[in-house]
């Protein structure tokens, strides 16, 4: 224990993408999601909680400047379908599901910052199924760390795949929420 | 936010505000997931639940059952009648024997005050009351204060009066902790035969008008007279208690304001509240079931993470 806390404490921080990158980056997922889903009158877009929601707003405000159309799109929590419940020390207090429109046969694109492990899309599967039985479903992330997936699934939308090792962790800052957009990896500095 | 300061519910005295604002928080997520075409989550698939009930119950315990169904957990059932306790099996045995068949958790109900404490510290698992002779009956003050935050949207400084049979209450008395814990004033109203003598010492002020109740409260929760419980004659008649006590449309006319109407059911139509007022858009009571089962989803959700396999 002592000797995994001396390792987190010595972490630096590389930058992956600046303010221009991320918003680059964003545009260009956009311009894909729209080859494949046009006016998006059958697609909508879901926000994983906690942090795929800043993503997913991000891309239904440039989706609807290109498309002039609007864009639905809804947040979802994953909370009661995870896969490690009482392996943590305490039961998770789950964040807010807003979807307040129908999916059924509605082309589903779940929207996630981060995609490390697979568990979480994995999890998002099972829960966007109890609201009706889309007629596809697709992965959009800003950040995948490659090679690192615990379950057989795939991003259809990548805005950077990395190299990463399990112990260096992504962190992903909105301008909403810390003043700008940034996206660092924090790894620890092994001596 | 905070966990939970407690790894049992057996009454609301031994929680804190924290951790009911935790259980609402969660139950508004479970609310949603009760709304959507498919109403289950499998966060328990590997949880089993027994539900022991030493009394009889409709309403809670087909909302235990269907909260725990809708959590994935497998759930045996218990009922006194139809088992060994007949024929002179002690409660710490029947909890022992259901335990050894690998249970994770107890929810109970009992005639006795104090059962549900008493298993918890006699067995090695998580225990919820369900209701404990005239104590406590935390599950139903809970969904009542939840209720009570989703049609006014909060507790706080609200007026609340309790109405009826007091004394033999266990929902009054847990709705009286859960009030002040989040900050509502409360008033007890009903025959001063019904109301318990140290009543004031739980900071709640005594009417035994109802028209002055009602004047002075937003939300009235009627309370069912507890006959079954009562073993001395408590009033001359129902047909008197009726002319005092009845929540009725002549007397809503009268303090001319709207008031919200909670009731725990089972409602004894024509008795404490009428059929009209019952039915009425201010009555709260079939949210109260729905939201119950939220409630409940939560409270087991919640304190599945204490459960202790080692």
């Amino acid at each position: 224990m002592a000797n995994r806390l001396y390792i987190y404490l010595l972490m630096k921080s590389t930058e992956i993408l600046n303010s221009l990158q991320v918003s680059l980056t964003i545009k260009r997922l956009c311009s894909q999601l729209i080859e494949n889903h046009h006016t998006f009158s059958k697609s909508v877009l879901i926000g994983l909680q906690p942090n795929g929601i800043y993503l997913a707003n991000r891309l239904k405000t440039d989706l609807q400047k290109s498309i002039n159309k609007e864009v639905q799109t809804g947040s979802l929590d994953i909370t009661f379908f995870r896969d490690d419940f009482r392996r943590k020390e305490k039961p998770l207090i789950p964040s807010v599901t807003n979807i307040d429109f129908s999916i059924e046969n509605k082309k589903v694109i779940l929207v996630d910052d981060v995609f490390f492990t697979g568990r979480t899309v994995r999890s998002a599967l099972d829960a966007i199924m109890t609201f009706g039985r889309p007629s596809s479903v697709e992965f959009l992330t800003l950040i995948e760390r490659r090679f690192v997936q615990n379950i057989p699934i795939k991003a259809d939308y990548i805005g950077k795949s990395i190299d990463t090792i399990k112990e260096e962790k992504v962190s992903v800052l909105w301008k909403e929420q810390h003043g700008k957009d940034q996206i660092l990896l924090n790894s620890p500095i092994l001596t | 936010m905070k966990d939970l300061s407690t790894s049992h519910l057996l009454g609301i005295k031994d929680l804190n505000q924290n951790d009911i604002e935790i259980i609402f928080n969660t139950a508004d997520s479970f609310k949603e997931v009760i709304n959507r075409p498919i109403k289950k989550v499998p966060t328990l698939r590997d949880v089993t639940i027994a539900n022991l009930f030493f009394e009889n119950s409709t309403r809670t315990k087909l909302s235990f059952e269907l909260a725990q169904k809708r959590l994935s957990a497998d759930i045996i059932n218990f009922s006194a009648g139809s088992s060994s306790v007949k024929k002179g099996e002690t409660l710490i045995d029947t909890a022992n024997n259901i335990l050894s068949m690998k249970v994770d958790m107890l929810v109970m109900r009992h005639p006795n005050s104090g059962a549900a404490k008493f298993l918890s510290e006699k067995t090695n698992t998580v225990i919820i009351n369900a209701g404990d002779g005239t104590h406590e009956h935390p599950t139903q003050a809970l969904l009542d204060t939840y209720s009570i935050r989703e049609k006014l949207g909060n507790v706080e400084g609200r007026k609340v009066a309790l109405i009826g049979d007091i004394k033999h209450s266990r929902v009054a008395l847990s709705n009286i902790f859960a009030l002040k814990k989040l900050g509502a004033q409360v008033m007890v109203c009903g025959p001063t035969t019904l109301i318990p003598k140290y009543i004031n010492e739980l900071g709640v002020l005594v009417e035994n008008n109802l028209e002055k109740a009602l004047k002075w409260c937003d939300v009235a929760n009627m309370l069912r007279i507890q006959l079954e419980r009562q073993d001395i004659q408590y009033f001359p008649s129902l047909r008197e208690y009726t002319y005092q006590f009845q929540l009725n449309r002549e007397i809503l006319n009268k303090i001319q304001k709207p008031i919200t109407i909670l009731h725990p059911g089972p409602v004894n139509r024509g008795i404490e509240i009428t059929s009209e007022i019952a039915d009425s858009e201010h009555s709260l009571i079939l949210n109260q079931v729905e939201n119950g089962v939220a409630i409940r989803m939560a409270i087991i959700y919640l304190l599945a993470g204490s459960i202790n396999r080692s």
